[in-house]
């Protein structure tokens, strides 16, 4: 899927009309995230009570491309493309802005990874990732039609509806 | 690259799931096993395994599977140590899977593993210096009945191309999952005969890969004049909300002489045990029944993959 175009005069525009959170120096701009996932998409992150980094949220926030959307600007942590490409188990359609001195500096978009570790939670009680065995949780990841889809590496548990696991 | 697997076919490291398995992989192991079966009786003496030894960890009972590994192991010439359900509860209280997988690692050059909870082998294989075969982890995998199962098929009857009717418990019986899934890749026409509330999930049809392989639900009339194969599994009284329900459903479930009048010649009936009654006793003498012959097929097929991951074969 191509990516929104940006428009010549997208500066002022957005500074006015659609910029809701103010801008950041340095940093992340996690855009396009579906409709209410920001606050999974910072656990996914590890981001939450405790951390350092200033974290801005904009929540079911109207987008031509997909009418409403979430977007979290994230400052002062550097975060792997690896961490940034788990999101895509929430918000498939979510893109990624690294700042740098306020400009963006690379864009794109994330992709399912093909294993996720302790991120995903087996909803199998009989699952041995669910014993007080010292394991992680461990799910293959695919996509099925636009959905994606996990699977238990463990129990063969298959998910549909990843945010529910999280 | 899968941690079950070595380089090269048909080398394997642990045996997990028969999912992990090729086509190419189980004819090697069946031709193996073939191999095997005149030292599996008696006939001939194979000491390849001597001086190796098998742990049997056996976290919930299973008399049958435990015998015939320990009798696979030593028609080859090895030795057996067992730590049994009794022994688990009592030796290992408190002590993760984990633990007692690398201590009886260094007891022994092979596991072989039963227990309750599904993935339990895969993640015992992820903490083992030795090999691990999956002997049963709850209503996961259970390889080496399936192993059995084709092997019984291929000398019994055919399995390339056959038609096979699997008849009792089809949703909760991981016998019957695992040997849909392994008969799909051998051009089969699957037959399932099961009452409505055990019947396979829709979920379950659809993951199979039905390029090569056919599955029809039935009902036992229809097809028993073609099949060349009937498998029965048991229906359980649990699964049923009472005892009047049960005798209902699982009576109409049973195979008698009379059902076995229009069959193939060569027809064969095979059944995992124990059984209840599904099948009936008088049956046992005819022709088809070849259920005690597949329960002695797991003796050549476990020498087949202990040989096997233990590099002994030769
Ligand atoms: N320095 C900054 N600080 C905070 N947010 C920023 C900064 N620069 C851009 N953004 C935000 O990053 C996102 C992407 O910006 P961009 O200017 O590329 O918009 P776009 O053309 O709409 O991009 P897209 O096609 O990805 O939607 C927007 O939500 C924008 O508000
Ligand atoms: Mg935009
Ligand atoms: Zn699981």
């Amino acid at each position: 899927m191509s990516m929104e175009k940006g428009t010549k005069d997208k500066g002022a525009k957005s500074d006015r009309k659609h910029l809701v959170v103010s801008k950041i120096k340095n940093g992340t701009v996690i855009d396009h995230i579906s409709p209410g996932m920001s606050p999974l998409v910072l656990k996914i992150l590890g981001i939450g009570p405790g951390s350092k980094e200033a974290v801005s949220m904009a929540m079911n926030v109207h987008s031509s491309k997909m009418g409403k959307k979430d977007i979290l600007k994230v400052e002062g942590k550097f975060i792997s493309d690896e961490e940034l490409n788990k999101i895509a188990l929430i918000a498939p359609e979510a893109t990624i802005n690294l700042v740098e001195n306020f400009e963006i500096t690379r864009k794109f978009r994330v992709e399912p990874p093909e294993v996720v570790e302790n991120i995903i939670k087996c909803p199998n009680q009989y699952c041995i990732s669910n014993s007080n065995e010292p394991i992680k949780s461990r799910f293959r990841i695919f996509t099925d039609g636009r959905k994606v889809v996990a699977k238990c590496d463990y129990c063969g548990k298959k998910l549909y509806s990843l945010q529910d696991y999280i | 690259m899968s941690i079950l697997k070595k380089e090269g076919v048909g080398r394997f490291k642990h045996l997990i799931s028969i999912d992990e398995l090729t086509k190419e992989d189980i004819i090697y192991i069946l031709r193996l096993a073939e191999k095997f079966e005149p030292i599996a009786k008696g006939k001939k003496v194979n000491k390849s395994l001597e001086g190796k030894i098998l742990a049997n960890l056996f976290f919930e009972p299973s008399t049958r599977t435990r015998m015939s590994f320990e009798a696979a192991m030593k028609r080859l010439g090895g030795d057996v140590i067992n730590m049994t359900a009794q022994e688990v509860s009592s030796v290992a209280k408190g002590e993760t899977l984990a633990d007692t997988i690398r201590v009886v690692g260094n007891y022994a050059d092979i596991i072989v593993l039963r227990h309750p909870l599904v993935g339990a082998a895969k993640f015992a294989a992820e903490n083992s210096i030795v090999p691990v075969v999956n002997a049963g982890d709850g209503a996961g995998q259970h390889p080496t009945q399936t192993l059995l199962d084709l092997y019984t098929m291929m000398k019994e009857a055919k399995l390339e191309g056959s038609k096979i009717a699997l008849m009792g418990d089809l949703k909760y019986s991981r016998t019957v999952h695992s040997l849909i899934k392994a008969l799909a890749l051998f051009n089969t026409t699957i037959y399932l005969i099961s009452p409505p509330m055990l019947r396979l999930s829709e979920e379950f049809i659809e993951g199979l890969d039905t390029k090569t392989s056919k599955v029809f639900e039935v009902s036992l009339e229809e097809v028993i004049d073609e099949i060349d194969v009937l498998y029965v599994t048991r229906i359980q009284k649990e699964r049923f909300p009472d005892e009047e329900e049960y005798r209902k459903v699982a009576g109409s479930y049973v195979i008698t002489l009379d059902l076995l009048r229009n069959t193939k010649e060569s027809m064969i009936i095979m059944h995992p045990l124990p059984r209840v009654n599904e099948i009936a006793t008088d049956v046992d003498k005819t022709r088809h029944a070849r259920y005690f012959e597949q329960a002695f097929y797991g003796v050549p097929i476990r020498m087949a993959i202990l040989s096997e991951l233990l590099d002994g074969n030769g």
